[in-house]
């Protein structure tokens, strides 16, 4: 770990404290060599409005997806994007973004599947730090080209594949989408676009936690007692488990992943990106309507 | 029907995208969001009688007024936190405001991806502008009639 981790007592009870940063922790580091900070919005153009100063700007969408292929990019794309960020393998990554972090999660998990070991968010986002009057700038960030090695990327243990979640049926399983899109009335978040699923509900068995329950009114993360009685109390998941999250594109979802692995410290979750845009479109797959979480189909 | 069938100011518009780098693009995109202008007087204090774009992924509310001369007049607000969203509607308001209600109704439905935006922004972001447009040409639609 290239720098400091922040040792805020607020994050102290948490499985993995090092995961997260405060906004004065963020500012009293500014500059300091082998921290890149990282701006991940769900808007293309929000970086451009203004960002913290040196931070630079990685698309969830034009940076981390490949073009043609529905997956992430490859070992060489990585490479070829974190070096013209200027992060290098030992860099210190921290990622922040608007929308409670949502995007910024996503980018996080897409690193992790990289291998890259130092990969932080900034606690509430990119809301927090202008809501506190910190510096933004619209001043182009002076990226010095680092040399990131091609690493392939590893998605067996933190991504699942529609197969991985048939033959999981039975473990668990959390929707972590709106209520509405979990019963079937909808296959698109409330005023979000359609995404193309033919089928709306869940997959059977899964428990419906809404992702930004996660989150306080402020976008920071809620403290461990809120957090262990929604997900251990609310979703009775217990140490041990094996989860997978889903939602629609995989987005929301890499947001519990990062609650569930590094604040509540489950060590065996895995993100199911290709959720109901590919579930609720596959041909024969088993789904569920309703508030219930309906039962595993036998085998 | 045919691209080059555009009306000048939606044609204008169009060729100052593909006039540019891919990169640049974006830059035209952030110069149209900071353009798009404040509501008048009489749309401030009345959210209702905006339309809201539900298929976009910030909120974005839309108006279309015809006038009696068949002359269509187009106003939009979105946060100035989703300067993706103001720009598709700056596009929009500056390419259809004073053009007639048919000229709008003629307009090809993929304008949007004539723009050469969707690898600079990502085709699923595209597609709320699309939306947009046809919300758009469905109240000139009612209001034309």
């Amino acid at each position: 770990m290239t720098v400091a981790a922040d040792p805020s007592p607020r994050f102290a009870e948490f499985a993995h404290p090092e995961r997260l940063v405060s906004t004065d922790w963020l500012q009293s580091h500014l500059g300091e060599p082998g921290l890149v900070v990282v701006e991940s919005d769900e808007d293309v153009l929000l970086y451009e409005v203004g960002h913290i100063p040196g931070a630079v700007k990685i698309d969830w969408h034009t940076d981390l997806n490949d073009p043609v292929v529905r997956d992430y990019i490859s070992g060489e794309q990585f490479a070829a994007l974190a070096s013209s960020k200027g992060i290098s393998r030992d860099s210190t990554v921290v990622i922040y973004g608007d929308k409670n972090n949502w995007w910024a999660a996503y980018a996080l998990w897409v690193f992790t599947l990289f291998g890259h070991s130092d990969v932080r968010l900034l606690d509430g986002g990119r809301d927090a730090w202008i809501a506190e009057g910190r510096a933004i700038t619209t001043d182009e960030s002076e990226v010095a080209a680092a040399s990131y090695p091609v690493v392939e990327r590893d998605d067996s243990a933190i991504r699942a594949f529609k197969e991985d979640v048939l033959d999981h049926l039975g473990s668990p399983l959390i929707d972590v989408r709106s209520p509405e899109e979990y019963t079937g009335q909808r296959t698109t978040a409330p005023a979000y676009p359609e995404e193309g699923a033919l089928r709306a509900g869940h997959i059977p068995t899964a428990q419906n936690v809404p992702w930004a329950r996660a989150a306080a009114a402020d976008g920071r993360f809620r403290g461990i007692d809120e957090l262990n009685e929604i997900y251990r109390e609310g979703a009775g998941l217990v140490d041990g488990d094996e989860i997978i999250a889903y939602c629609r594109i995989g987005e929301r979802s890499s947001h519990t992943w990062f609650v569930l692995t590094h604040l509540l410290g489950f060590d065996s979750v895995r993100n199911y990106d290709g959720s109901w845009t590919e579930w609720g479109s596959a041909v024969r797959v088993p789904i569920a309507t309703g508030d219930a979480p309906g039962a595993a189909p036998g085998r | 029907m045919d691209a080059t069938e555009l009306p000048d100011s939606l044609a204008e518009i169009r060729d100052d995208f593909l006039d540019l780098e891919v990169k640049e693009r974006l830059q035209l995109l952030l110069e149209f969001s900071n353009e798009l202008p404040e509501l008048p007087e009489r749309y401030r204090d009345h959210p209702d009688l905006f339309e809201r774009v539900e298929e976009c992924q910030s909120p974005i509310f839309i108006v279309v007024e015809v006038d009696a001369d068949q002359a269509v007049h187009l106003f939009a607000t979105a946060p100035a936190e989703a300067p993706t969203t103001r720009g598709f509607a700056s596009i929009l308001v500056q390419g259809i405001d004073g053009l007639t209600a048919s000229q709008v109704l003629e307009l090809a439905d993929d304008y949007p991806s004539m723009l050469g935006l969707t690898a600079a922004v990502s085709p699923l972001r595209i597609r709320g502008m699309t939306a947009m447009l046809a919300r758009i040409k469905r109240q000139v639609r009612e209001r034309a009639a």
